[in-house]
């Protein structure tokens, strides 16, 4: 690496999965006016990719090949209106210090991930979706403007009216459209910071359609836990909500209550130990059936309450799968997935299954679509892991079905082009400059 | 006393886009502070300034200025004025500087030398002075724990550090009658941009969010020395206390 690049190389830099591991050359600037001299950096020369809190699993976050410029020191918020709920924020600035803000004076994320160490800039690049996806859509459908610094120094404003083109290709766009400096969100109002929940446990596949159906109706949040070892496949936990005025407006803290200082062993996780956890949980669940009033941060971010939860996997790291199968097949699709899991011997330790509506998000490379999504995680066993997840893709895409890149380390190039119809088109509008190992991978 | 948590509080950073006074700034504009951010680079102190606000600073005002040349206690006076009053002094600006070319570049030394001591000492006793009069006020100084005993890979900036912990210290001798305070913080190892070319940080190294609620708190009541994290109180205890024909065979 040159002498005067701004630019560090760093081999503790991983995603989420904590599978890949290539050294990172990173940067981390505080304010914006720092961007550009990186763009022309030497260590840049290949190629470039903003990143956030790197809590997407796979590869779209790396960029081995070039050079990565952490955006989470871009944290500045420019300016909030607590009237309309309009917010603009540098797009390092975190979901978590999003709610901190906001909470207090009554608004919340239009939709959130199941957590909220997520920059706005990685929550645009994925166009994330949460459990009111069949009320709110994807986080780009909120997104009114926002600030993209091109590969060649040129700095854009875009919005679904200006540059719409790149707008849409921005939104889900994987970092690839450029650096993504600043985003307005338009955000929701809530009576308090709690939900009314209801934990209802079911007993098969059939059970969950069933749920899924009256609830979305009547419940802005929905979500399901399902359980696909042997012993147990089919049933799972339903949970639904709405928010409540019954409460304050109390914002989350920030101390997690448990850290996970140093990878497990990688055996921690076994198909024992997960069934074991599946049958605790699940009777744990039938106990606390019914009602319940929680905080938003027990409702949407259980696992945050115990940082580094991933080193629970081991040096080699996990896996993640999520797919999405449209509404025609989703029945058969989910019955065939659950099965082959069960077959396959392995074990997914958290394994999230949900539906989504049919609110369309503006971009081009979004991820959900109306239909059913399922979200696994494997413990990396290597070849095995890849041949059971090599099956699930093939029912995916027997199914019509789509993967989601923000889980991804593996997927196949077919697999990728079937998933987003529309990737010629956003191949078009990709930044030159930008690239990242999950781009080389999929269009090189 | 005005100090007191809470919202109108009059505070003025100096070196307000050093990473540890912009963590301090944050709790202080989320308490609802009136903030004058002091820093050479004015388009940054905006950016920072227009953060606050959103975080609840009644008013956060930017003066651009280069705090190395300017004449302390003449600009101090007019943004007190501005401010009607004052709370809170923090003097947060510093360079590290690179010890190798500092040894061999007296030019470079020199000027060091004047940023860190030279400069904060005035900007110290303007302030010391204000707050002396006026009986209330607490001045808050980033010192170092490189401060605490000179070695070999950055004696030239721990002396500044130094010089000035003796200056902060006399402050608050001299203070301590009247209700006003000074206060002098050591940081230990900061993730900071100041530090950023420094790859894998171990566990000794804090978040400056974790050295700003140690500042904020300092500003009301508590010691005239403070280490941040408190732990480096007793490391650097240790390294003082290690004999000299120990302490020459490290590389430290
Ligand atoms: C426990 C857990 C639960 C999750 N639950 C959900 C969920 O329910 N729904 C869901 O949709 N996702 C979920 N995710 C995935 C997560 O929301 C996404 O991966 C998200 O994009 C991560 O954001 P990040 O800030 O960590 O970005 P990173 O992972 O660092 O980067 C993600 C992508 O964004 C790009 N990017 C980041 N910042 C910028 C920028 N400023 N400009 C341009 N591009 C940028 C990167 O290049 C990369 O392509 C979950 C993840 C975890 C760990």
């Amino acid at each position: 690496m040159n002498a005067a690049s701004r630019f560090v190389e760093r081999g503790d830099v991983l995603s989420w999965g904590r599978v890949v591991r290539r050294p990172q050359r990173l940067a981390r600037p505080h304010f914006a006016d720092e961007l550009p001299a990186l763009l022309d950096d030497p260590a840049a020369t290949d190629s470039l990719l903003a990143i956030g809190l790197r809590r997407s699993y796979g590869d779209s976050g790396l960029n081995s090949e070039g050079a990565v410029i952490d955006m989470t020191g871009l944290d500045h918020f420019i300016a909030f209106d607590a009237g309309t709920g309009l917010l603009r924020a540098e797009a390092g600035v975190s979901l978590s210090q999003v709610l901190q803000l906001v909470v207090p004076k009554g608004w919340f994320l239009p939709t959130t991930p199941g957590t909220r160490f997520v920059t706005l800039g990685g929550a645009v690049a994925n166009d994330v979706h949460g459990k009111n996806h069949h009320r709110a859509g994807s986080m780009g459908c909120h997104v009114t403007r926002l600030g993209l610094l091109r590969g060649d120094g040129e700095r854009l404003e875009l919005s679904p009216e200006e540059n719409a083109g790149l707008f849409a290709a921005t939104i889900g766009g994987l970092g690839l459209t450029g650096v993504i400096e600043w985003v307005e969100l338009k955000l929701a109002k809530i009576g308090s910071a709690f939900l009314d929940v209801e934990i209802i446990p079911y007993g098969s596949l059939d059970e969950f359609w069933a749920l899924a159906e009256e609830s979305t109706e009547r419940f802005e949040h929905t979500v399901a836990w399902a359980d696909c070892m042997p012993a147990g496949r089919g049933r799972g936990v339903f949970s639904r909500a709405n928010w409540t005025y019954e409460g304050d407006y109390k914002a989350h803290g920030d101390r997690a209550w448990k850290n996970m200082p140093v990878d497990l062993p990688g055996f921690t996780l076994n198909k024992l130990s997960v069934s074991a956890f599946n049958e605790f949980y699940f009777r744990a669940h039938r106990w606390k059936a019914g009602r319940v009033r929680q905080h938003y941060s027990v409702f949407f971010y259980p696992l945050d309450a115990i940082h580094n939860w991933n080193r629970l996997y081991g040096k080699r790291g996990m896996l993640q799968f999520q797919c999405v199968v449209p509404w025609a097949s989703a029945r058969p699709a989910m019955d065939a997935l659950m099965a082959a899991i069960a077959q396959s011997g392995q074990a997914s330790f958290l394994t999230v299954l949900k539906t989504f509506g049919d609110i369309a998000s503006p971009g081009l490379m979004s991820f959900p679509r109306p239909g059913a999504t399922l979200a696994l995680d494997f413990p990396n066993r290597g070849e095995e892991t890849l041949a059971l997840m090599g099956r699930l893709d093939a029912i995916t895409r027997e199914a019509g079905g789509a993967l989601y890149p923000a889980k991804d380390g593996r997927m196949s190039r077919e697999m990728f082009r079937l998933s987003f119809p529309r990737w010629e088109e956003f191949a078009q509008a990709k930044d030159p400059k930008m690239n990242s190992d999950f781009w080389r991978r999929m269009a090189a | 006393m005005s100090a007191d948590k809470g919202s109108g509080t009059r505070i003025i950073i100096l070196g307000a886009t050093s990473g540890i006074a912009e963590a301090t700034a944050r709790i202080w504009a989320a308490q609802g502070g009136r903030l004058v951010l002091v820093a050479r680079d004015g388009a940054r102190a905006e950016a920072i300034a227009a953060d606050l606000k959103v975080r609840g600073a009644e008013e956060a005002d930017v003066v651009a200025l280069d705090l190395a040349k300017a004449d302390a206690a003449a600009e101090l006076d007019a943004m007190v004025a501005k401010l009607g009053g004052l709370d809170i002094v923090l003097l947060a600006y510093g360079a590290l500087g690179d010890q190798k070319t500092l040894e061999t570049d007296p030019t470079a030394a020199r000027a060091l030398i004047e940023t860190n001591f030279t400069s904060a000492s005035a900007w110290c006793i303007a302030a010391a002075n204000r707050f002396e009069a006026q009986k209330s006020g607490a001045l808050l100084v980033i010192g170092s724990v490189a401060g605490d005993r000179g070695r070999q890979s950055n004696f030239i900036y721990g002396a500044t550090k130094a010089g000035l912990a003796a200056l902060v210290e006399g402050i608050a001798h001299r203070l301590a009658p009247t209700g006003a305070r000074a206060v002098l913080i050591k940081p230990g190892f900061v993730d900071t941009p100041m530090t950023a070319a420094i790859p894998n940080k171990g566990a000794l190294w804090a978040k400056p969010e974790a050295v700003g609620a140690i500042i904020a708190r300092a500003a009301q009541k508590g010691r005239p020395v403070v280490y941040a994290p408190g732990f480096w109180r007793l490391i650097m205890l240790i390294v003082r206390n290690v004999p000299a024909a120990i302490f020459h065979k490290t590389k430290l």
